[in-house]
């Protein structure tokens, strides 16, 4: 049985009138892909930015319920955001280097939390490079802007980013969806690696990919999940009607 | 047929395009073609004593430059910080269209109304008298709006991803602002300077109520000066040195344009310095 890090009780989301989340709970397990699926504007991506905390940011969004992680509630009062940000890394849909050199994308998020030292900051990056398959391609154009590098790329410089502040959870928004099938490829296995260290979620609309990839999977529909299990039974026996519906590409 | 009525249209808009360019050119070259022989050293490098036959524009520049540096160092950080507070922090609502409103307000005053209120208020009520602070205080109000909307719209121009990328990294909304959001805005915020310096230098109505006219380089803020616009108004108005006023308008010229090819160079390094560029 493998151990919960993350898990959501009964929580529930509003965009001002909007319920977005009715009372879902999901956990999931310390180095596991977990993989949300379900139609466009069912949750998803609701959901997972709850999990970091995103949701903050929009403006007439009201929350209920508890999320914890590593059993301690995120909500609860002076919880310290940029350290749960930290420890629960996001990687975007659309890949979002910041307009600086590939080195300083890579050290910002370390910066951030008060590393200065050069020696230091350059053995991160490396790392952080060389774990996200991208050292190979860059090291020698470290210092050239991070716009230059393909969509593949600069998704797997994302990555790097994250990885550099040594995140526990990695949340993936549709991380491929803007990739071709090679560069897809790519992140895929580098899904298998990090999954070792890191515990993650990631949202995804390709099935296919749900199933190649994730441990667990859980079904998302109009703010619900219909179901959640290891995805060989999810996409091999189905309990509910309409997860099957989904699947077979019924809907969707 | 259809061709033809394409063809009458580039032509028209190929005809709109050049009349304003040609006037350009016009203005130009009839003014810098006048004014270039009464260019010398001695024009360039000496004060303005009139009674002495001196008539040199080397305080009156100095004065321009001053009144110019004055103004930007009260209006950019103020603009600047306002835009912040708008494009960032405040919450889109009524108290936000309002100082919108304002802002935009402020922007379609007439130069004299500034200069009125500026004398009657820094000049008499606070007694600064005439003088490069009442002047410079004047001019910052009157470009703050310019400031303002520009560096606005360079802030919304900021893609939210980098925000987003940044806060999901652990950064506070402070940092964020600093590291990745303000470098990207710093061009659009230097065109707003540019623009800025070229209201201040062409403006005559509010400086010539604020400043005076002594034509002397200024000792202090609290003295009086003259800018180069104010000086091209007194010339021609007294009527006497018409080619002393085409000289004097075409350093102002060389002025202005300078100064905005120095800002843009400064905008292109400073943004590929800051955002790593290739």
């Amino acid at each position: 049985m493998s151990e919960v890090k993350m898990s959501a009780k009964d929580l529930r989301l509003w965009y001002g009138d909007f319920e977005a989340l009715k009372t879902v709970s999901l956990d999931m397990n310390k180095n596991s892909v977990t993989a949300l699926i379900g139609p466009s504007g069912c949750g998803k991506s609701t959901f997972l930015k709850t999990l970091n905390r995103m949701n903050d940011l929009v403006e007439g969004c009201r929350i209920e319920g508890d999320v914890r992680l590593d059993g301690e509630d995120i909500f609860q009062k002076g919880y310290d955001l940029a350290l749960l940000r930290k420890r629960v890394g996001m990687v975007f849909q659309k890949p979002n280097p910041f307009p600086m050199s590939i080195y300083d994308n890579i050290a910002y998020g370390p910066r951030v939390h008060g590393i200065r030292k050069k020696k230091v900051l350059d053995e991160i990056v490396e790392k952080a490079l060389r774990g996200a398959a991208l050292w190979d391609e860059v090291h020698d154009r470290l210092r050239k802007s991070a716009m230059g590098l393909s969509g593949g790329q600069q998704q797997r410089l994302c990555i790097a980013r994250v990885m550099a502040v040594e995140p526990e959870v990695v949340l993936m928004d549709e991380p491929t969806s803007a990739l071709d099938p090679i560069s897809t490829q790519r992140i895929e296995d580098l899904m298998a690696e990090l999954k070792k260290k890191f515990t993650i979620v990631i949202v995804t609309h390709n099935m296919q990919q749900a199933a190649r990839i994730a441990d667990r999977t859980a079904f998302f529909l109009k703010g619900e999940i219909v179901e959640a299990g290891d995805t060989l039974q999810i996409f091999q026996q189905p309990r509910d009607k309409r997860t099957e519906d989904y699947i077979t590409g019924r809907f969707g | 047929m259809r061709k033809i009525i394409d063809n009458v249209q580039r032509s028209v808009l190929w005809l709109c395009g050049g009349i304003a360019v040609a006037f350009l050119a016009v203005i130009l070259v009839y003014v810098i073609a006048r004014g270039v022989p009464y260019i010398n050293w001695e024009f360039l490098s000496t004060a303005y004593r009139p009674g002495l036959d001196q008539e040199g524009i080397r305080d009156i520049i100095v004065g321009t430059l001053a009144m110019v540096g004055l103004t930007l160092v009260i209006a950019v950080p103020i603009g600047v910080l306002a835009a912040i507070f708008m494009a960032e922090y405040a919450k889109k609502g009524k108290v936000l269209t309002t100082i919108r409103f304002c802002v935009e307000s402020l922007a379609g005053i007439p130069s004299i109304l500034y200069g009125l209120f500026g004398y009657t208020f820094f000049c008499l009520q606070l007694a600064f008298g005439f003088s490069l602070l009442s002047s410079a205080l004047t001019l910052a109000i009157m470009v703050l709006p310019v400031i303002i909307r520009s560096t606005e719209e360079a802030l919304f121009t900021v893609p939210d991803s980098y925000r987003e990328g940044s806060l999901a990294l652990g950064a506070s909304k402070l940092t964020t602002l600093f590291r990745v959001i303000l470098p990207c805005a710093i061009p659009g915020i230097l065109s707003a300077i540019i623009l800025s310096m070229g209201r201040v230098m062409g403006e005559t109505a509010a400086v010539y109520y604020t400043a005076g006219t002594m034509a002397r380089a200024p000792s202090s803020v609290m003295s009086s000066t003259r800018s180069l616009a104010v000086h091209l108004y007194l010339l021609v108005k007294e009527g006497l040195e018409s080619g002393d006023a085409f000289a004097t308008a075409t350093i102002l010229i060389v002025i202005v344009v300078g100064l905005n090819a120095l800002a843009n160079f400064v905008a292109k390094r400073l943004s590929r310095k800051l955002t790593g560029g290739n």
